[in-house]
């Protein structure tokens, strides 16, 4: 086991905690009581992410964190929601809130969804997991934000997959309320040789902090599309804890434009032989926004694999983050990982900050990781150029050629098309105005 | 149609001047062609009249049908009927070669004003020039020139030039990479664009295309000029003897 590094939090940190903490209100009663009121010890024993903290070097979290959710107007895109032309299962949360009108009905075979809010019953399935990965995300970094999600998130939905449901399971957001402050959190657990779709789209609150659970059993697979943007004000801070058995495959992708400040955490843990884990973001930040990427993956089993494909595309002040690690415990050999993060500034306003890491604990692994931050090539855009595409169009198709290998790690061809498609309307709908 | 007149060109960063009074007019309906050492300027010309940045014209014009082409966009002068098939075509990852080709075909269309190709009929176009060329269909669906040979670079130009039928086609050293059976392919896809309304312009070292091509007229370039002009004989000249009485004249 890599070294725990316990440290002192900071009188600020502490306080910061107890404020939030007093102002909210722990939801009591059924299985997940325990599992609150330890991540409350947590959140009590850590405090919350304070700017001077390591792990927030790049990104501020005093918006993420303060009492009040700052307001986010609401935005209308005018554009259909990313997987509406798909057959899915519609779960629908109006502001953090599940909204059973709007929603499909829960069932499907190969499937058990329930809701959060209203499972009460003293033994659930789900009480092996909630809280328990987020727990053990903590150990070697502290993510406060996850615990006190933990700890009060009022609704979300829990997913037992048993079979091969014939569909998506889709969660859909909706923000109407300006000041809206959603807690969401949800958990999956994909039963063995089991496997499951989850697409994720549509903006969620003014300020959203989200948690998602994902044990994956012996021979499962987990895939998750999800889709952020373009709403520009929103603050949200989404982690996703996933858990990998013997031969199981887990496969995120997210899409990401604009958004005042958004930080996606996924910490994966690698348990069992022969698991596969890829996560991979393609974002695009055009303006004052903030979009962080925060990836930890752990390697503590023989011949598995983890990628990490992170491209962002930048211009007029936006930042990207990239923060990704790829810890390989003692006894993980043949481990293969691979890391890449880039950017692609479309101007001198833009900033990329990276930080890779590989922490390597066993002698038989092969570890790649690389970042870079680069210009539109000028030879390719004069090539284009010179056959009558214009200036603007050109610098499109070359930046969804820079996104294209990260939108390749989606399996489903249509799902990927459906990415590719949203990423050239935002593209072209900017060159329209 | 291409009118260049006292063209002097100079690199836009550095002191060094490429182009030093370059004369030459391409009459509708020929095709020219320019040899010249290596370092002569050719590139430079080709480069410049398509528009490509880093280089100054510091004085003399050049004009596309009586318009004046330095002041246009690349993608206007190539609206405007200018095409270069480049020494050095340049690989796009991730933008397939059909997209690609289909919007140049219906920017250039919408430039001008005219109604865009349908993606049947563009498919229907594609499919048959590509044969012609022996270009099958995988390598239209791959990213541009990503993974093709140097000869499949070269085909893949001219197959862009059949489906923009420019005014005005530059041949940059189009010959060199090919083996045999290319040099046929490239040599008869050009010259069934021959047209009494499209002129060439043809930059090669060698006789051997100018057998397929055969050109009207032959320039000889040297130190960023015109030096000489002829008819066909003179590139039979140059392979015979070199460039050294050129050099001399320049
Ligand atoms: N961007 C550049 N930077 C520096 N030098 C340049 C640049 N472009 C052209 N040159 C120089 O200008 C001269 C002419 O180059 P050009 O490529 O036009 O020659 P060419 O006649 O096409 O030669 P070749 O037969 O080898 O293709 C050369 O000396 C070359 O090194
Ligand atoms: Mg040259």
């Amino acid at each position: 086991m890599a070294m725990l590094k316990p440290k002192t939090p900071e009188p600020r940190a502490l306080d910061l905690a107890e404020t939030r903490i007093s102002a909210m209100t722990l939801p009591e009663g059924g299985w997940a009581e325990p599992a609150r009121r330890e991540a409350l010890e947590r959140v009590r024993k850590t405090g919350l992410p304070i700017s001077r903290d390591e792990y927030w070097k790049y990104t501020k979290p005093d918006t993420l964190t303060a009492v009040e959710a700052p307001a986010a107007s609401v935005f209308d895109g005018k554009e259909p929601p990313v997987f509406d032309q798909f057959d899915r299962l519609k779960i629908v949360f109006v502001d953090g809130v599940f909204d059973a009108e709007q929603s499909d009905d829960l069932s499907l075979e190969g499937i058990e969804i329930e809701r959060l809010a209203e499972s009460q019953a003293d033994i659930h399935w789900a009480k092996e997991v909630y809280g328990r990965l987020e727990a053990r995300g903590q150990s070697l970094v502290q993510r406060p934000l996850a615990a006190l999600n933990t700890a009060f998130a009022t609704d979300g939905v829990l997913i037992r997959v048993t079979g091969k449901p014939s569909k998506p399971v889709s969660l859909f957001y909706v923000h109407e309320v300006e000041t809206s402050d959603a807690m969401l959190h949800h958990v999956v657990k994909v039963e063995e040789g089991a496997e499951v779709t989850v697409l994720e789209a549509g903006p969620a609150a003014a300020r959203f902090n989200q948690c998602m659970e994902v044990e994956v059993a012996d021979r499962a697979t987990f895939r998750h599309i999800r889709a952020q943007g373009r709403d520009h004000e929103r603050r949200a801070a989404t982690h996703l804890f996933g858990r990998l058995g013997e031969e199981s495959t887990f496969k995120s992708f997210t899409l990401t434009a604009n958004g005042v400040l958004t930080r996606n955490e996924a910490v994966l843990e690698l348990t069992g032989d022969n698991a596969v884990a890829h996560v991979a973001g393609a974002c695009m930040g055009d303006g004052d926004f903030h979009h962080d990427d925060t990836v930890f993956v752990t390697h503590d089993a023989v011949n598995c694999e983890s990628r990490q494909v992170f491209k962002k595309v930048l211009r007029n002040g936006a930042v990207g983050v990239f923060q990704g690690k790829i810890l390989v415990e003692p006894g993980a050999q043949k481990t293969d990982g691979y890391q890449i993060s880039q950017s692609l500034l479309l101007d001198g306003d833009s900033v990329f900050e990276a930080k890779p890491e590989l922490e390597i604990y066993a002698d038989d692994v092969a570890c790649s990781h690389g970042s870079t931050s680069g210009a539109i090539d000028d030879e390719a855009l004069f090539y284009l150029r010179s056959r009558g595409i214009p200036e603007a169009e050109a610098q499109n198709y070359l930046t969804l050629a820079f996104l294209a290998e990260a939108v390749q790690e989606i399996d489903d061809a249509d799902l990927q098309e459906a990415i590719v498609e949203r990423i050239s309307q935002w593209l072209f709908r900017r060159m329209a105005t | 149609m291409l009118d260049i007149k006292n063209l002097h060109v100079k690199l836009e960063d550095e002191d060094k001047q490429i182009l030093k009074g370059v004369d030459l007019t391409v009459e509708a309906g020929k095709v020219h062609a320019i040899m010249g050492p290596n370092g002569s300027g050719k590139s430079t010309l080709s480069y410049v009249l398509s528009g490509r940045e880093g280089y100054e014209v510091t004085d003399g014009s050049a004009t596309l049908l009586g318009e004046d082409i330095l002041e246009l966009e690349p993608e206007e002068r190539a609206a405007a009927g200018m095409f270069l098939a480049f020494q050095y075509p340049v690989e796009i990852p991730g933008v397939g070669n059909m997209t690609f080709l289909r919007s140049a075909v219906n920017a250039q269309r919408k430039a001008r004003g005219e109604e865009e190709m349908s993606s049947s009929e563009f498919l229907k176009v594609i499919r048959e020039k590509a044969k012609d060329l022996k270009i099958d269909q995988d390598m239209l669906k791959r990213p541009v020139n990503v993974g093709f040979s140097g000869g499949e670079k070269k085909r893949n130009e001219i197959l862009q030039m059949a489906m923009l039928e420019p005014k005005l086609c530059i041949l940059d050293e189009t010959d060199s990479g090919l083996d045999v059976d290319a040099m046929k392919l490239v040599s008869d896809g050009v010259n069934a664009l021959r047209s009494p309304d499209r002129g060439f312009l043809v930059i090669t070292h060698y006789q051997r295309l100018l057998d397929h091509i055969v050109p009207d007229v032959v320039h000889i370039m040297s130190d960023g000029r015109i030096v000489k002009t002829g008819g066909p004989e003179l590139a039979r000249e140059v392979e015979a003897n070199g460039y050294a009485e050129f050099k001399e004249t320049a």
